[in-house]
């Protein structure tokens, strides 16, 4: 495997975002980014990004937000349809092909333009779950449930982290700059809930098979109980849990935080109803 | 200077079962519940194509009870084993239920075949149900509806009260000093901001165009139209519109054509309802 470095990482502050254009937030986040790095546009040999039209209400948001980046000449570019935590490992395993030094990754969401528990229950098994009308909060309300009555915790608070809008970047490299990558994995359950156990997160678990220790750890947790639950998961004593949830974006974020920890620390990116996939990534400095 | 509008995105869904989840729904129409049995013994409910371990399934069904141990219940939703299921069937509580309690499958009043006739888990016993006939499910309708409230953004909203005003005003990028309209967040070349705005004719040329005969759902116009590139004067991009006013078998390229706005003033590039040849 080529060591891959997080050289460079930018978060835009939320008061700006109802003033741009998705074109304009790549622009300005990705530029931050680089600027961190120390590298320029043209440095860049791969462009990763994960964003949901469904979560921003308008049709071919992600090919509008690539103006922001300059895709004209062609570049070599991909989307995921997720958060950009997973932007990263495609562009992570993009540098393992050995002929691109360096990738640029962002990601962008907004929970203010529409429903998001109404896509949530779009996302679920067509057959038999999203024509019942289920939503996130209510499977995850199963999964708190179910840790209780199984007398794993005393008590998990009910709630829910904020809804955000908000932008991420980072800038991936082969060359020694920043933090290295010392472990990234990423592990999905069953979708359909009757098929797992509720009590327990295999996911989590497969992805962590290797890890490591950590001083810190940023976790997403759309759902307050998640945190508690994913920390055990883990055999973490400590954890940081996320208190704002921007769709598409707060995985990405997470392993920002880590990157930008001073420590050998873990950035976390869930997805799917209960905690269905788990992407870990653990930066050292 | 925020502009902003309602989007709804809905979409009338025909989805195809298959064979085995077919046969499950099939069944739900009749009054019974299903499963399929794997190799290893595992009896899935709801019936699924594969086992998470790959094996296809679909061979051998059982008919399961029509009552269970509930796994786990939360906030009107319940997870429930059915006597003769190894899995769990996901579905609303009609009634408050907890883990280890007994559940009934209650029956919808009128069954299509589809998950929702079950209507829901109670604690209270369910009436038997008459069988309806019918063709077995190969296929059901499935509305969707997300509603939006979308922003402009500050490049699209300047742009877009320019056209409340009759005008098509580009933007010139400060690097390339290329002209594109309709508006965007950067320069697709140099990745910098689009800031200067640049006035421009509402009369241009066709750079290509193709002609579309076949109707689709949400249309406009009556098919046969042409959807065209106009390349307005000043303008290094063309714009995507329509071309009216004239039979679809004049359009070609190099024509020259001329906005033709709407009178009612809107927000929205619709306001020019097509380009019209110059005569």
């Amino acid at each position: 495997m080529r060591p891959v470095y997080i050289a460079g990482t930018a978060e835009l502050p939320e008061v700006e975002l109802d003033k741009r254009d998705e074109a304009e937030l790549v622009n300005a986040v990705t530029a931050l980014a680089l600027a961190d790095a120390g590298l320029g546009r043209d440095d860049v040999g791969f462009t990763c990004s994960g964003s949901s039209d469904y979560h921003l209400g308008r049709p071919f948001s992600f090919v509008m937000a690539l103006d922001g980046v300059g895709p004209w000449e062609p570049i070599r570019e991909s989307h995921v349809e997720m958060d950009g935590a997973f932007a990263l490992y495609e562009a992570y395993v993009r540098l393992q092909h050995g002929d691109v030094d360096v990738a640029l990754v962002y990601s962008f969401g907004k929970s203010s333009v529409g429903d998001q528990d109404a896509i949530g229950t779009l996302q679920l098994d067509p057959y038999y779950q999203m024509p019942l009308g289920i939503g996130p909060a209510q499977m995850a309300a199963l999964q708190r449930q179910a840790l209780l009555d199984a007398e794993a915790f005393p008590e998990l608070t009910t709630g829910r982290a904020k809804g955000r809008d908000g932008a991420a970047s980072a800038v991936l490299t082969t060359r020694p700059m920043g933090p290295r990558i010392a472990h990234f994995k990423h592990i999905t359950d069953a979708h359909d809930i009757g098929l797992r156990g509720l009590t327990r997160c295999a996911s989590i678990r497969r992805a962590a098979d290797g890890m490591g220790p950590v001083e810190a750890a940023f976790l997403h947790t759309p759902f307050h109980y998640q945190g508690p639950f994913l920390a055990r998961e883990l055999g973490l004593a400590r954890v940081t849990a996320s208190e704002n949830d921007v769709p598409m974006v707060t995985g990405l974020s997470n392993i920002n935080k880590a990157a930008r920890s001073g420590v050998r620390a873990l950035g976390h990116c869930t997805s799917g109803p209960c905690l269905q996939q788990n992407l870990l990534c653990v930066v050292e400095p | 200077m925020e502009l902003q509008a309602p989007f709804v995105l809905e979409y009338a869904y025909k989805r195809s079962t298959g064979p085995v989840i077919g046969r499950f729904l099939t069944a739900l129409r009749e009054g019974r519940v299903e499963g399929v049995r794997a190799q290893d013994g595992t009896v899935y409910v709801p019936a699924r194509e594969y086992a998470p371990n790959g094996e296809a399934l679909g061979e051998d069904w059982v008919t399961v009870a029509s009552q269970g141990e509930v796994l786990v219940a939360a906030e009107g939703w319940a997870v429930v084993r059915l006597d003769g299921a190894t899995t769990g069937l996901l579905h609303r509580a009609l009634s408050p239920l907890s883990a280890g309690d007994r559940a009934h499958v209650h029956w919808s009043a009128e069954r299509r075949g589809h998950i929702t006739d079950i209507a829901g888990f109670s604690a209270q016993p369910a009436a038997r149900v008459e069988v309806v006939e019918g063709e077995p499910v190969g296929r059901f309708k499935q509305p969707t509806r997300l509603e939006y409230l979308v922003h402009a953004g500050p490049t699209t909203a300047k742009f877009l009260r320019h056209i409340l005003e009759d005008r098509l005003v580009g933007q010139r990028c400060r690097q390339c000093s290329k002209v594109y309209v309709p508006p965007r967040g950067a320069c697709p070349t140099c990745a910098v901001p689009l800031a200067e705005e640049v006035p421009l004719p509402d009369e241009g040329e066709v750079t290509t165009f193709s002609v579309i005969h076949i109707p689709f759902e949400g249309q406009r116009l009556k098919p046969p139209y042409a959807c065209a590139h106009i390349l307005l004067e000043g303008a290094d991009v063309p714009l995507l519109h329509i071309v009216g006013g004239c039979d679809v078998s004049e359009v070609h390229r190099g024509m020259r054509v001329k906005a033709v706005w709407d009178e009612e003033p809107a927000p929205t590039l619709g306001r020019v309802r097509y380009f019209e040849p110059v005569r």
